[in-house]
Parts: C-alpha cells; structure tokens; sequence
C-alpha cells in the first residue's frame, strides 16, 4: 500500500518523465530537445574574477560527458552550474541560458529542490552522512516527504544493488556509514543519488580520494549507469577520462578549448594546448 | 658556575614555578571544600533539606530555595534554549556577512561580558515593573536567561561550525532545502556540542546570586513556589543570607547548603565535561 | 508552501539573534533613563568630586569615588594575585607540560571558574580572613583583602587559559629558531613565546580586569559594606556591585532617589566594564592576523 504522499511523487516522477519524451519529440520549448543539458554562451564570475568565458556545450541523454584540464581551469565551475550548487558562494554571478531537458534552469520559476532532485551529484571525497547506511540512502525519499516504509525499503535495496554494495552491507544496514572504506563509501554517495531516481548525475573527481581497485570498481559502475542516466564527470584523470567517457570536454583558464568524441580528442586533438595536456606537457 | 648552568637552573626553577601555580588554585579549592565539608556535612539531613526556611538556625532548612532553583533551573531552560540556540543558528546558517552579522557578533561578545549585576538591573526595570511580573520566578528566570544567551549562542556557533561543509553540500545536492539540512544534518551532527553548552550556561545560572537579589528575589520564602508568577528564593540567596547572620549556626547552616549546591553545579559540570569528551570521540569526519 | 516555510523559519531564526541587540538597546536605555533622572537631583560635579557616599543617611552625599576605589582596591588585589600565577600556569602548559598532563589539568582548572560566587564569598569569610588575621594583627573581619585574594582564585582560569590559546597559537618555527642558538626553554619562552603572543595575554589580563570588576557577591560578604575612600587593604570597603546588593536588599521605594542611586551605580560600573571590553576586542582584532 502506498500512501498518498509517495504516490503524488511517483506521479510526479511520471509526468515529468513523458513531458521529457514529448518535449523530445515535439521540441516545443523552442530549444533543441534533443540534447539533456544546453549551456549557451555562459560566463560565470566570482567577483570581479571570470571563471568561465563564453562556454557554449550540448550534452546528449544516456553518455558519459568527461571534462579535463588543470586544477583551476573551471572544469568544478562548470559541473556545479547544472545543480546550482555555486550559488552559495560569495559574488557568484552568472550570464547566458542553461537547459535541463529542457528548461532554463536559472530562471526565476525554478525550484532549487527540483532541480536538484532530477541533477545529482557526486562529490570529490566521499561525504556520507554522519547516520545510518539505510538512513544515508533514505534521506533524498524522507526529504521529499516519503513516508511508506516499504517503498523506502525496496528503493534503498534496489538503489544498493545498482551500485553493487546491496551484498556487502545487506546485513549492517543500519551501521554508521562512516564505518565503511572510503570505496564503500563513495559507491553509497552514488545509491544515496540514484535513491531519488535523477536523470542527470553530476561527478566531481569521484575517483581522485579512492585506491586503484575502488576506483575499477566505480568506473565500471558508472560504465554501467550510463544506460539509465546522463552523467557529466570531472576528471583528473587522463586515463579515466578515455575509458569511460564517450565525450570529452577540454578546458583551460575558464575557456573551453576543445570537445568532441574522447576517440577523437585523445587521437587526434586540433588544439595545441589539447594536445599538450594530453600528452601530459603541462598540468 | 658558568652561564650555561645558570640558564639551566633558571629553566628548571621555572618548571618547579609552574607546577605549583598550576596546583596552587586546586590545592586552595581543595582546602576550602575540606573545611567546607568539616563545617556543614554533618548538618545536612532529611530534615534540612525538606525544612522550611526558619528565624532559628537549627531549624532551617533549604527546601523553599531548593524547589526555587529547580523552577528557575527549568523556566530558564524552557526560554533560553530555543532562542539561543535559534540565533546560533542564524548566525551560523543563514546571516551574511556584513553589516548586520557583524554588528550581532560585536554585541554578542560585549553582552558576554557585561558584569551579571548589570543584568539584574535590567530586568528589576523591564520584566518586574514595565511588564510587572513583580519579583516572581518568571521575571528572576527571564533575566537569567538573557545572561546566559551569549554563552549559549557562542556554544551552538562552534558546535555547528564543526560539521564539515561537505555534508551540507551533499543535503543541497540531494535536493534538501535549507532548513531540511540544518534539521537532518546539521543539528543531529552538532546536538552534543549544543548540549554541552547549553548545560555548562545553567550550571552558571544555577549559582548565581547578584542578579536575582536585584530582581526581587527573597532571602525568606516560607512558602513553595507554585507558579512562574510566585515570589521565590535560590540556594545561592539562601546561603548569603545565612553567611550575612552573625550567629555561627547559620554559618554551619549555609556551609551544608553549600555542599548541596556544590554537589548540583560538579554534577552538572561533569556531565557536560562527558558529553563534550564523548561526542568529541564519536564525530570523526 | 515549502518556500513560506524556509521563510517563516528564516525570520524566526532571525527574531531571536535580534533579541541580543534589544538586550544591548535595553541595558544602555534603562542605565540611561534612570541616571538621567538621578543627575537631575544630583550634581554630576557632586558625583565625581565627593569623597562620601552616604544615600541611605539623613545626610545624605552622592560620591561615587568610595565606591570607585573600593571597586578598583579589590580588583587590583585580585589581579595582582591572579596575573603570576595564570601567566606562570599558562606558560607551563604550553611550553612545558605534557600533552596528557595539559588535558588533564584544563578541565580542573575550568572547575576554579565554575564554582558560584557565594561559595567564594564564604571561603573569604570564613577561612581567609581569619587565617590572614592571625598574621596581620588588626585586620578587620570585613577588609578587601582578602575579597581580593579569593576573586584573583577565581579569575585565574580566565588568564591562564586565554594566555596559553595565544602562545600556542605562536607557531613552531620561532621557538624552533630559538632552540637553534642554544636557548632553554625557559629563554624560548621568555625571549620569544610570550612577546609574540602579548596581545593575546594583554587581551586576557583585561578580561579578568573586567571580571574582576563586574564581580558581586564575593566582595559584598566579604569586603564590608562600608563605602571609603581608601586604598588600606585591611579595612572594610565597599564596591559599586556590593552597593547595588545593599539596595536591594533592603525596602527602598521605587521612584526614589535612593532608588536611582543603584542605576548611576550600574551605569557607572557599566561604562568601566564596556570599555574594557571593547579594548579588549579592538586589540584582538587588531592582531589576530599577525601569524596568519
């Protein structure tokens, strides 16, 4: 039996999944629909400093989106833009149009908590609550005012299996998760995230606090969730970026450089400066 | 004898200073609780404690003082903690920087040092007079509230300070609104901080004296409180009370009550001494 | 619905940091407000130049100076007592003790502060005074003195722990310098340590000043109520805060003269106390960064 709060929101869930699809089809927002996320000729400043310069990018559904380039080019700037999570920070201001699936997200009608719960994300160091592993996956459901025990339930498991920790933990569900390894403990950031069914998971650095085997283990995960979610990652990594990603992204003093194909770019990069990072000359 | 040996002798004499100035407060605390003890244990008994307040000394007890500071002890609880911890919060969470936080910080740190007297005047003119609650609890608990409001908001700041960003960010990013992430995260991960604080401020509230004599508090109830309006006294007015008499028997009288309140106030320390070791342990980001 | 909620929720916060500044707003307007009206009966020259504070006798004198110099008397006692023994203890803990030691001993030393203020009182009634009195001869049973002694006891954990954060805030590095060229300890702490921490123990000793001066009831068991202009440690005296107490306590009606009496007390310990605070921020401030 669910109640009628957690009906609403799987109603809710519904129709904004096939207004998604007609949107697709129909394109009646006036925006090409068939891209997940839009950025056009974006800049964002910090004050007076520009961490972002005229950034123009289309994200399709269903890929891996990689973004490279030095500490400090604007890469986090830029992942952060799509949930909104910069505008907690001092002297953030933004110029130029977002869409998700669709919609201008930094228009004045949207709600922070909406968008959010449709664009999750992965932080840098794992970061799970200082609570329970059932209670760490539960919290985006409790949030929205869930309170069916059994959909909670089913959701956490499925959530857990997805990311493949349901065999680990199934039995201390209800240990602190700061008891888990770092590995663990980012894979239950991820379910914490698929838990609220987003459509969009944003990844910042998942991988750069994890060991070598950790890190397989999640790059194959997300190999795995790209066939349900559009995932965007920052990545440190050269090699993680060519792995995983069907697209990548270079940027570099707040510009973007280059994007294309990862084959192409890791092949065959038309910029110097790609070229260079690549190769591993600066950075 | 050369310069060396001198310096090395200067360095040890100096630790031998240190040891004593560290011990020499103790050992007179000590000395003191000693004679204490001597003088007024062997006074405290059932009788005592349960007796009415009396003009003779023998037949004194500290009953009507002692159900006075449980009610100032849980009036005062009820009206500071909500507020303290409210503005520790906007101050924390939500104020911005500028002006107006800044001015709350200023103010906050002078209110803490403002001699409780002080306060005791405050509160004889606004709570007793201009809102006329006579010399009741409520107006002697309202006034101690706002003496320990700083210590209380000073010690919910720092408790939530603690939380690492990291876990709100992980709130915002799940879709939490703001005040989502202070109720779930933020205050579950600071609550034994705040604890801590809030305790350590009513043990201060508990001993103090100065501002409740100013507000009206009675040296002589023979009445039990019964409501927040009643008039009312505290073991600390109590014990002045009786140290003001010139007759030893009241000085034995007031050493017992002292014992009592001593006992209150160490208790009351020593929890929140191991609230702060334990939650200190437990919280390991 | 969610968005009121924040909101409602925001301002609720918000009212109750407001609070703080209507405490402020408060304190200063009914200090003010009383005293406006005590100096419409008393001469504010009167005030400051009389050597005699007499409201509650026929003839009655409004000199605050008794009051001032019984405040200051104690409260240099206290200092003078309290200020070698916090800056010894400090220095210790934090260039000489060990780690377990230290963490043992601050708890025990925040206990010295804890205990109430009546209790304190009794301790100088009771046992200091007739301990000092066996070896000064003639000291009388109510003397500032030993109301001095037994407040510096209390405010020793304000200057010892307040000095030792700022020495430990002094990094490594220069103590490391000074151990390079053969200091002791000693010399490192002396030479080096607390100079570069000065603004944080200068900062520390105002406080307890402050403390000290605010301080009610141990000087009003201990110290006498009796308002002199003199610096003699041995006799009795009485303090601005002890005053406020003797009025109180007694039945004097409100709207009287005598009654304001205790507000240009109040506004007069208030000023001592607000300034001193306020120095004591303004140097913190003004070297917080230095080591940043």
């Amino acid at each position: 039996m669910l109640n009628m709060e957690t009906e609403e929101i799987i109603m809710e869930n519904e129709v904004r999944l096939t207004k998604k699809t007609e949107n697709l089809v129909t394109g009646n927002t006036g925006i090409n629909t068939e891209y997940e996320i839009i950025a056009r000729n974006l800049n964002v400043f910090y004050g007076e400093f520009q961490a972002l310069k005229d950034v123009n990018m289309n994200i399709l559904p269903y890929t891996v989106t990689a973004f490279i380039g030095p500490s400090g080019c604007g890469k986090s700037t830029f992942l952060r833009v799509f949930n909104r999570m910069n505008d907690y920070i001092d002297g953030f201001r933004i110029e130029g149009e977002v869409f998700v699936s669709g919609t201008e997200i930094y228009s004045n009608r949207i709600k922070l908590e909406e968008l959010r719960r449709k664009v999750g994300m992965v932080f840098q160091k794992p970061n799970p609550f200082p609570k329970t592993i059932f209670e760490n996956v539960a919290y985006g459901l409790r949030i929205q005012g869930v309170k069916d025990k059994h959909f909670i339930l089913e959701r956490v498991e499925r959530s857990l299996k997805q990311v493949v920790l349901w065999d680990e933990v199934k039995d201390n569900l209800h240990k602190n998760a700061l008891a888990l390894s770092g590995g663990q403990q980012q894979r239950l950031c991820i379910a914490r995230t698929l838990a609220v069914e987003p459509e969009v998971i944003l990844m910042d650095e998942p991988t750069s606090a994890l060991d070598p085997i950790s890190t397989g283990k999640i790059e194959e995960l997300i190999f795995e969730l790209k066939n349900e979610y559009t995932i965007v990652i920052v990545t440190h990594n050269m090699q993680q970026a060519a792995r995983i990603s069907d697209h990548t992204a270079f940027f570099y003093l707040g510009e973007l450089i280059e994007q294309g194909h990862t084959k192409d770019i890791y092949t065959n990069p038309k910029n110097k400066r790609t070229e260079n990072y690549i190769t591993g000359r600066f950075g | 004898m050369n310069n060396i040996t001198k310096n090395h002798i200067k360095d040890k004499l100096f630790s031998a200073t240190g040891i004593f100035s560290t011990l020499i407060g103790l050992i007179l605390l000590a000395v003191f609780i000693g004679d204490i003890i001597v003088e007024g244990a062997g006074r405290i008994n059932w009788d005592f404690i349960t007796g009415l307040p009396s003009r003779k000394a023998e037949k004194a007890g500290i009953y009507t003082a002692m159900i006075g500071t449980v009610w100032v002890l849980v009036l005062t609880t009820i009206i500071s903690f909500p507020i303290g911890v409210s503005a520790g919060i906007y101050l924390e969470e939500y104020a911005k920087k500028g002006r107006l936080s800044r001015l709350l910080e200023v103010n906050i740190s002078n209110l803490a040092g403002v001699p409780s007297i002080i306060y005791g005047l405050l509160g004889l003119e606004i709570f007793v007079r201009i809102l006329g609650f006579g010399n009741s609890l409520l107006a002697g608990s309202m006034t101690l509230s706002l003496l320990i409001l700083p210590i209380i908001i000073v010690a919910t700041r720092e408790s939530i300070k603690a939380v690492p960003q990291s876990i709100r960010d992980a709130s915002f990013a799940m879709g939490a609104t703001k005040w989502q992430t202070i109720q779930y995260q933020v205050l579950p991960a600071s609550f034994g901080g705040i604890l801590t604080g809030i305790i350590l401020a009513l043990s201060r509230a508990v001993g103090e004296a100065a501002p409740l004599i100013v507000v009206g508090a009675l040296a002589y109830v023979p009445f039990v409180p019964s409501s927040p309006m009643s008039e009312f006294s505290v073991l600390p007015i109590q014990i002045f009370n009786w140290i003001s008499r010139p007759q030893h028997e009241f000085l034995v009288n007031a050493a017992a009550a002292i014992i009592i309140l001593l006992i209150i106030t160490f208790i009351m320390n020593g929890i929140a001494m191991y609230l702060r070791s334990r939650w200190q342990k437990k919280i390991k980001w | 619905m969610k968005r009121t909620r924040e909101t409602v929720i925001e301002k609720f916060l918000l009212s109750s940091a407001l609070i703080t500044i209507l405490t402020t707003v408060g304190i200063i307007s009914v200090l003010a407000f009383e005293a406006v009206k005590f100096f419409r009966e008393v001469s504010i020259i009167d005030f400051f130049t009389d050597t005699q504070w007499t409201p509650l006798f026929t003839k009655k004198h409004f000199g605050i100076l008794p009051l001032l110099s019984g405040t200051f008397l104690t409260s240099a006692i206290a200092i003078a007592f309290a200020l070698p023994i916090g800056l010894s203890i400090a220095i210790y803990l934090s260039e000489y003790a060990p780690k377990r030691f230290r963490e043992f001993i601050k708890p025990a030393l925040e206990l010295l502060a804890a205990v109430p203020t009546v209790v304190y009182g009794f301790f100088a009634l009771t046992v200091v005074t007739p301990f000092l009195q066996k070896i000064i001869p003639g000291m009388s049973g109510f003397n500032s003195l030993s109301a001095g002694l037994v407040m510096g006891i209390m405010i020793i954990p304000i200057i010892s722990s307040l000095s030792e954060d700022a020495l430990r805030a002094v990094p490594n590095s220069l103590r490391e310098a000074a151990y390079g060229m053969g200091s002791t300890r000693f010399q490192t702490a002396i030479k080096v340590a607390v100079p570069a921490a000065s603004s944080g123990i200068v900062v520390s000793v105002i406080l307890a000043i402050s403390r000290a001066i605010g301080e009610t009831m141990i000087v009003a068991i201990a110290a006498g109520q009796q308002p002199r202009l003199t610096l003699n440690p041995l006799v009795p005296v009485e303090t601005l805060t002890a005053y406020i107490v003797q009025v109180s306590l007694g039945d004097v009606p409100h709207n009287s003269l005598e009654y304001r009496t205790i507000f240009a007390a109040g506004i007069t310990l208030f000023v001592f106390t607000f300034a001193l605070n306020n120095i004591s921020h303004w140097i913190k401030n003004k070297y917080r960064e230095k080591y940043e």
